[in-house]
């Protein structure tokens, strides 16, 4: 399902003493099976945006397209909820949002409120959790005898249970340890990878815009600055830096090769094994290119 | 050197039927002047091991010296003058509506003159670069702006040890650098001791010295360098892997001879400046 923004913008309390802008003018897409991450500093308009792609906010200005769906700020309110499954959306520190008895009664509870019986809900709960990194054994358990990062999986499980076509993650790692971070991120590669869904993802850590990404849109006070792919986007580490936004740890360091041994890294290499791999080439013992 | 914090074989079981004590036999002690780094994966004990130090948790067995005093009853006050901390939830932490108020409001409950503390407000935002927010609300600050607050708190209070228990791990990559920048120029100028438990590279590479723990139990002890040549370890430890680190281990993965020791990006340059002059 792809999402479209066409000349988007959002005033909070229009007509108002109050009024602000939160965001203006946005053109994006978001192509049906992609991995795009979304970059910018706090109050560049990063929430207001996600808020759009299920339609929690109609836009005061221009246009959301999501699959066959046009919200407008005339567009009512009928069939939003559909929607709504099929967008799914992790906000900030989602195990705040736990609540039930058990695990599986939690997981159960979204797809109970789009008509399943307790039972189907329940069935479903014990086919996500694996797929999650956790095992039935969890089911019984109460949400709030679990680690952060336990409780985390469970809160994102009861989005997946909504069966989303698209799953949007709002800095889905902040507050893990390390390796909390690793399994979350490697558990959304693979929802994309394998099962074909749509990830937007929102962070400010670029080693994981490089390392899972294929889109990239950066926002900043208000509205897109840039959209393309990571490699061509990162090729910017000036534009960046002036923006305080920075490069993954790959390019800097690639670049800080390129002064010194004056190498040239094309394509600009993202993860640590392109940059291996191009290192390696050009090293002389291998007989690679000369230096 | 003279110690300012000593533990010796604390115990801590948060209930009498947990199977395992959060905190097992742990000893270990920090030197006037240190910057001590506690890593660990969640659930390890750091927090608890924190809240130890200024009698918020009373072990069931074992002995906490701060600043030459034991910690009992009697001293805990004067303890708990000693040290301040610093939480990892800015929004957790503010009382004062304004900055300048929320500053004050740690020497209002020593019953400090007011002269004096409109001085030491002033004092301690100037310190952590914030003396221009002085009039605002806290609640529009951005993540770093509210911790560098937090620390002029603790500051103005004047303490010999301060402890950051995962302060930065909820800012973004801006603030981090922000609050590491004034945790570094505040510890030298007011000669503190700084305990800082963490996950973050950058801040457990400010340290003189890292202690790992697992399980309840310290089971490491070393400088930075030593702790981060345990590589692909160090995520088990609760630290994220340098960069050099895992550069190395896809160079090595494909086929190349990498050194053993722990490298950082400078040493990595160099290193590979050797292999190309080998020529």
């Amino acid at each position: 399902m792809d999402i479209r923004f066409q000349d988007v913008g959002y005033t909070y309390q229009k007509g108002t003493p109050f009024e602000s802008k939160a965001i203006y003018d946005i053109d994006l897409s978001i192509k049906d099976g992609s991995f795009t991450a979304i970059v910018g500093h706090t109050g560049s308009g990063k929430s207001t945006v996600l808020q759009h792609l299920n339609a929690l906010k109609k836009p005061t200005e221009g246009t959301v397209t999501i699959g066959d769906r046009v919200i407008t700020n005339l567009s009512d309110n009928k069939g939003l909820k559909s929607l709504r499954k099929k967008v799914g959306i992790v906000f900030q520190f989602p195990e705040a949002q736990l609540f039930e008895e058990t695990v599986g009664k939690d997981i159960a509870f979204g797809p109970k409120n789009f008509g399943m019986t307790e039972e189907e809900g329940l069935e479903k709960a014990r086919e996500l959790l694996p797929l999650v990194g956790l095992d039935e054994s969890f089911m019984e358990r109460s949400p709030f005898d679990l680690s952060g990062g336990q409780m985390r999986r469970v809160a994102i499980a009861g989005v997946l249970a909504l069966e989303p076509e698209v799953l949007v993650l709002d800095e889905p790692t902040a507050g893990l340890d390390p390796q909390g971070r690793k399994e979350v991120m490697n558990m959304f590669h693979s929802l994309y990878k394998n099962k074909g869904l749509t990830i937007v993802l929102v962070t400010h850590q670029m080693d994981d815009v490089a390392e899972y990404a294929d889109h990239m849109i950066v926002l900043e006070k208000g509205t897109v600055m840039k959209e393309g792919h990571p490699r061509e986007i990162f090729k910017e580490a000036g534009w960046l830096a002036s923006m305080q936004l920075g490069v993954p740890s790959t390019v800097k360091f690639a670049h800080e090769l390129e002064e010194k041994f004056e190498w040239t890294f094309d394509p600009l290499p993202l993860t640590t094994d392109e940059l291996a791999a191009q290192i390696i080439e050009k090293l002389p013992t291998k007989g690679g290119a000369s230096v | 050197m003279t110690e300012i914090i000593r533990l010796d074989n604390i115990t801590y079981k948060y209930d009498d039927e947990d199977q395992r004590p959060a905190l097992q036999d742990v000893s270990f002690s920090v030197n006037r002047g240190e910057w001590v780094a506690i890593i660990g994966p969640n659930g390890s004990g750091k927090s608890t091991l924190a809240k130890t130090i200024n009698g918020l948790i009373e072990p069931d067995s074992g002995e906490v010296e701060v600043g030459g005093l034991m910690l009992n009853e009697k001293n805990v006050w004067s303890i708990r003058e000693m040290v301040g901390m610093v939480f990892q939830n800015p929004d957790n932490q503010f009382v004062g509506s304004t900055v300048q108020d929320d500053v004050a409001f740690g020497l209002e409950n020593l019953g400090i003159p007011r002269d004096e503390m409109i001085e030491r407000v002033r004092n301690a935002l100037e310190k952590v670069n914030m003396l221009e927010f002085a009039e605002r609300e806290p609640a529009r600050l951005s993540g770093g702006q509210k911790q560098r607050v937090a620390i002029a708190g603790i500051v103005a209070l004047r303490p010999a040890i301060m402890i950051l228990d995962e302060a930065t791990s909820m800012l973004d990559p801006q603030g981090r650098e922000e609050v590491l920048r004034t945790v570094k120029e505040v510890k030298e100028e007011e000669n503190l001791s700084v305990l800082s438990i963490t996950h973050d590279i950058d801040e457990a590479a400010a340290a003189t010295r890292i202690l790992v723990m697992r399980d309840g139990q310290m089971i490491q002890e070393g400088s930075p360098e030593t702790i981060f040549s345990y590589g692909e370890e160090l995520v088990e430890m609760g630290l994220d892997l340098p960069f050099p680190e895992r550069l190395k281990a896809s160079l090595k993965k494909q086929g190349l001879d990498v050194p053993h020791d722990y490298l950082t990006e400078e040493g990595m340059v160099d290193w590979l400046w050797t292999s190309v002059s080998k020529m």
